[in-house]
């Protein structure tokens, strides 16, 4: 196990120097400057650009960037901001815990109802059932997260008046933030009724970024089951008159969750990177939609560190999704 | 459906008392902005996000513009005089202005000269110690309304009295002054940072003299702030102002119906109709200060010769534009400069649109199968909500009168850099709003000899308009400058270097509750003399 824990650890150097170096590259190949971008309509002189650059740091030639980068990394520096002028790092410590937050409950409302779900077609197999829960998987697939957010807030923000129609908790609680996940915070803070308004803002936009994730698990887990149903072990432990319960439970479902935590594991990246939308629509201050809008303003080393530190933790995702497969399959473990 | 809305407005009131409810019955006003201020220090700034969040609320200038107007009233400058040659402006101060005492800053003394000298000699100054105080300091505004070469000196007389020398008369000056830019800063403060060796909490923990105080910010979520105690102008009505930062305009929608907040910038104007019809919500529209226009390259053949420009002016319609891309919430332009702002000349008669005539002068012109790029900007601006769209009505009308267009488009610091090269190929989609309210804010920048090259797309340097801007930037009775504007716009329009196409008009939804709000023509977004009806 400690063989296998090291090989994949090594695993994540050359990962770790390939997505410096195209986090680095690739906003930098991107046309427009900041400098032209801070300016706008009114415009920059040739001369006062070299200034601007020049203040920003990015007059420097790319190696030697790329250089004070890599050897900031290893500091802990990840550089300013030049539009917040603060520390990367700070920015990303403040909102990764809003992402993480709205991710976390995302992924447990997809696992908790997606693998169910699939394992219930599974059985059902043909049966109306099993058609009706792919389809409604096929329909949240395909689902336009902006259309599907405005929906349920119009319905349920706006008609129905349970759920508010975004932010984080109710303006009327204002305290400081102690870990950056307000389920958490607002506990601490021992204001009545904090909590209950960071769970009814937690919601619709939990629903929202678990609708796709949900569909792929349910979908995979149908598959996967499926495929181990028809599997001789399974045909043998129901001969041997095992409950159907356990044999799905036991046997079964033991053998079929590889791809679906595989697909899990990858889901999350998915959800780190891909929560812009969720998060622009509830205006949810996380790193999605800061890293967006860095982008738009090329504001380089909010790109460079933002992209490598979801990249470091999704690597560390994946490497948590490889150990559980050694501990699911000894098999995987032993290769 | 009767039972229904009395439910809704029951619950709208509900949520509406509770956030007023806030604090102990203070009165909290809850704004859904459109987005993340960047930092607080105004002046390192160019967006007016940042500005709603930063100078507006916290901040005052020596001269404020008058709410609703480009007129310029004293702020914390209660008189100034010009000199005769135009050159030395001198400021009395006005005295017993208190900074913000906040939890991070308690001031020792009242505001004085030495904050408004700080407030510019540190934009100004290469050498001052504020100068670079944070990374990427760029003092891009400052910079880019030419202040480095216009202001020669900043002067302290005494406690009271600021004088500012310049290298040139400049009429807009005063105007200039009540920028964001120009907001004053405590230098007591500043001090107090620099020793305590945190300067960069200059930009984070902003103190100022403004109607509100800085409580609190929670990044790309909440900002917080209390209204000053004691304000020079008199203590504002409401005790606690919120900024809501939602960035979707369908959602902003949606929490001013749920009663999240009170007012919202920037609807969606597919949402216009609805919230007309919503009777807990107000309305308020008025003309934005912008131009949207189409500049030809007046350096670059056919379009050097002004016949061609007024034939394709001709072929433009206009009103199409308004309604495909405007969504009849605009107007259509005839000058460069919009008519809310002074010096507007009326009689300027526009280009009708007449594909016939305007076929016949292409002709007479020699112009014959023209092949034409026009440039459309990849972003969504106040003075053009599609590029695109107006891109396409444009091809099809030119497409009537024999010209091919074919539409391009870059990535926008992409786009912003490519359409300033002299020699650029096509006529190019763009647009602008007013800084200041003064027609040399229009005129020299996007027009004017020296914005060949930058700033001015057309490429266009007319000695006879250029004599008129120029004569008009050193006089400084309003009666003459007016009257030098209106000529400049009635060369303008002989020479057709754009196409003036539309000035776009602007909205804000609020609960009918709240009282007092008064549109910025400038496109800010003031909460000063702002109340909520109990």
């Amino acid at each position: 196990m400690l063989r296998f824990l090291l090989g994949r650890l090594g695993l994540l150097i050359p990962t770790f120097i390939g997505v410096t170096f195209v986090a680095f590259t690739f906003i930098r190949l991107l046309p427009g400057d900041p400098a032209e971008l801070l300016a706008g309509e009114r415009g920059i002189t040739p001369e006062r650009k070299a200034e601007v650059m020049k203040q920003l740091g990015f007059d420097k030639p790319y190696w030697q960037q790329y250089l004070d980068y890599i050897l900031g990394i290893f500091q802990g520096d990840l550089g300013t901001s030049f539009s917040s002028k603060k520390p990367v790092l700070d920015e990303f410590m403040t909102l990764f815990p809003a992402t993480a937050e709205l991710a976390l409950c995302a992924i447990i409302l997809a696992v908790c109802i997606g693998i169910p779900a699939g394992i219930f077609a599974a059985v059902k197999r043909g049966s109306i059932a099993d058609q009706a829960i792919m389809g409604t998987a096929l329909v949240g697939y395909s689902m336009p997260i902006f259309w599907w957010g405005l929906l349920l807030i119009i319905f349920f923000s706006g008609i129905l008046q349970w759920t508010p129609v975004s932010g984080r908790i109710s303006l009327l609680y204002f305290f400081p933030q102690v870990t950056g996940f307000m389920l958490i915070d607002s506990l601490l803070s021992g204001e009545k009724g904090a909590f209950l308004s960071a769970v009814r803002h937690l919601i619709l936009p939990s629903i929202v970024l678990a609708t796709i994730p949900l569909a792929v698990i349910a979908r995979q887990t149908r598959s996967a089951m499926l495929e181990v149903l028809g599997e001789d072990y399974v045909r043998t432990a129901r001969a041997k008159g095992l409950a159907p319960r356990s044999v799905i439970g036991l046997h079964a479902l033991r053998n079929a969750l590889i791809p679906v935590v595989t697909t899990i594991g990858l889901q999350v990246g998915v959800l780190l990177g891909g929560a812009i939308l969720t998060e622009t629509i509830f205006s949810w201050p996380g790193i999605g939609k800061w890293l967006f809008d860095s982008i738009s303003r090329r504001d380089y080393f909010v790109v460079q560190g933002g992209l490598l530190l979801i990249a470091g933790i999704v690597m560390l995702v994946n490497l948590i999704v490889d150990v559980l497969y050694g501990l699911i399959n000894p098999r995987i473990r032993h290769n | 459906m009767n039972f229904k809305k009395t439910l809704k407005a029951t619950l709208l009131g509900a949520s509406l008392a509770v956030i007023a409810a806030t604090g102990a019955s203070a009165k909290t006003l809850v704004y859904c902005s459109e987005g993340s201020p960047e930092g607080f220090d105004t002046a390192l700034y160019t967006a007016g996000t940042t500005f709603d969040a930063s100078s507006k609320p916290l901040y005052n200038r020596l001269v404020e513009f008058k709410r609703g107007t480009t007129e310029v009233l004293p702020g914390l400058a209660e008189s100034w005089e010009v000199s005769e040659d135009g050159l030395e402006y001198t400021f009395k101060l006005r005295k017993g202005v208190k900074f913000h005492t906040t939890s991070f800053f308690t001031p020792s003394r009242d505001f004085n000269a030495d904050d408004v000298v700080f407030s510019f000699e540190r934009q100004l100054n290469k050498d001052h110690a504020w100068h670079e105080y944070t990374p990427g300091t760029a003092w891009e505004y400052f910079n880019g309304m030419s202040m480095p070469d216009l202001i020669k000196e900043i002067v302290k007389v005494d406690d009271n009295t600021v004088k500012f020398v310049l290298n040139r008369p400049e009429a807009p000056m005063i105007a200039n002054l009540a920028m964001d830019f120009a907001s004053v800063v405590s230098a007591e403060y500043a001090d107090q940072l620099a020793a305590a060796g945190s300067k960069e909490q200059f930009n984070q923990q902003p103190v100022g003299t403004g109607p509100f105080s800085f409580v609190g910010y929670q990044k790309d979520a909440v900002i917080r702030y209390a209204a000053h105690p004691d304000y020079w102008n008199g203590k504002e009505k409401i005790d606690n102002l919120i900024f809501a930062i939602t960035p979707d305009a369908a959602v902003r929608l949606q929490k001013l119906k749920a009663g999240e907040c009170h007012v919202m910038p920037y609807p969606a104007p597919a949402d216009i109709a609805d919230i007309r019809d919503d009777g807990n919500l107000t309305l308020l529209e008025q003309q934005g200060l912008n131009v949207g226009y189409l500049a030809y390259n007046t350096k670059v053949a056919p379009f050097d010769k002004k016949e061609v420009r007024k034939a394709l002016n001709h072929a433009v319609n206009k009103q199409a534009i308004l309604d495909a891309v405007f969504q009849g919430s605009g107007q259509a332009a005839k000058n460069p400069i919009p008519p809310t702002m002074w010096s507007y000349n009326e009689a300027v008669e526009d280009d009708a649109y007449d594909p016939d005539l305007a076929k016949e002068m292409l002709a007479a012109a020699g112009v014959e199968n023209l092949d034409m790029k026009i440039w459309a900007m990849p972003v969504q601006r106040p003075y053009n909500p599609n590029a695109r769209r107006m891109a396409e009505v444009i091809q099809a009308d030119f497409a009537k009168v024999g010209v091919n267009v074919e539409i391009v488009s870059y990535e926008w610091g992409e786009y912003l850099s490519r359409s300033k090269d002299e020699n650029r190929d096509g006529a190019v989609l763009l647009g602008w709003t007013g800084d200041n309210g003064d027609p040399d804010n229009f005129m020299a920048v996007l027009l004017g000899c020296d914005g060949v090259g930058g700033s001015n797309r057309a490429q266009w340097c007319n000695d006879d308009f250029q004599a008129l801007i120029e004569k008009a930037k050193t006089v400084t009775d309003k009666a003459e400058r007016t009257k030098l504007y209106e000529e400049a716009q009635v060369v303008f329009k002989e020479e057709a270097p754009w196409a003036t196409i539309a000035h776009s008009v602007v909205f804000m939804p609020m609960s009918s509750k709240v009282t007092g709000y008064v549109m910025d023509p400038l496109g800010g977004h003031w909460f000063d003399g702002v109340d909520i009806a109990e």
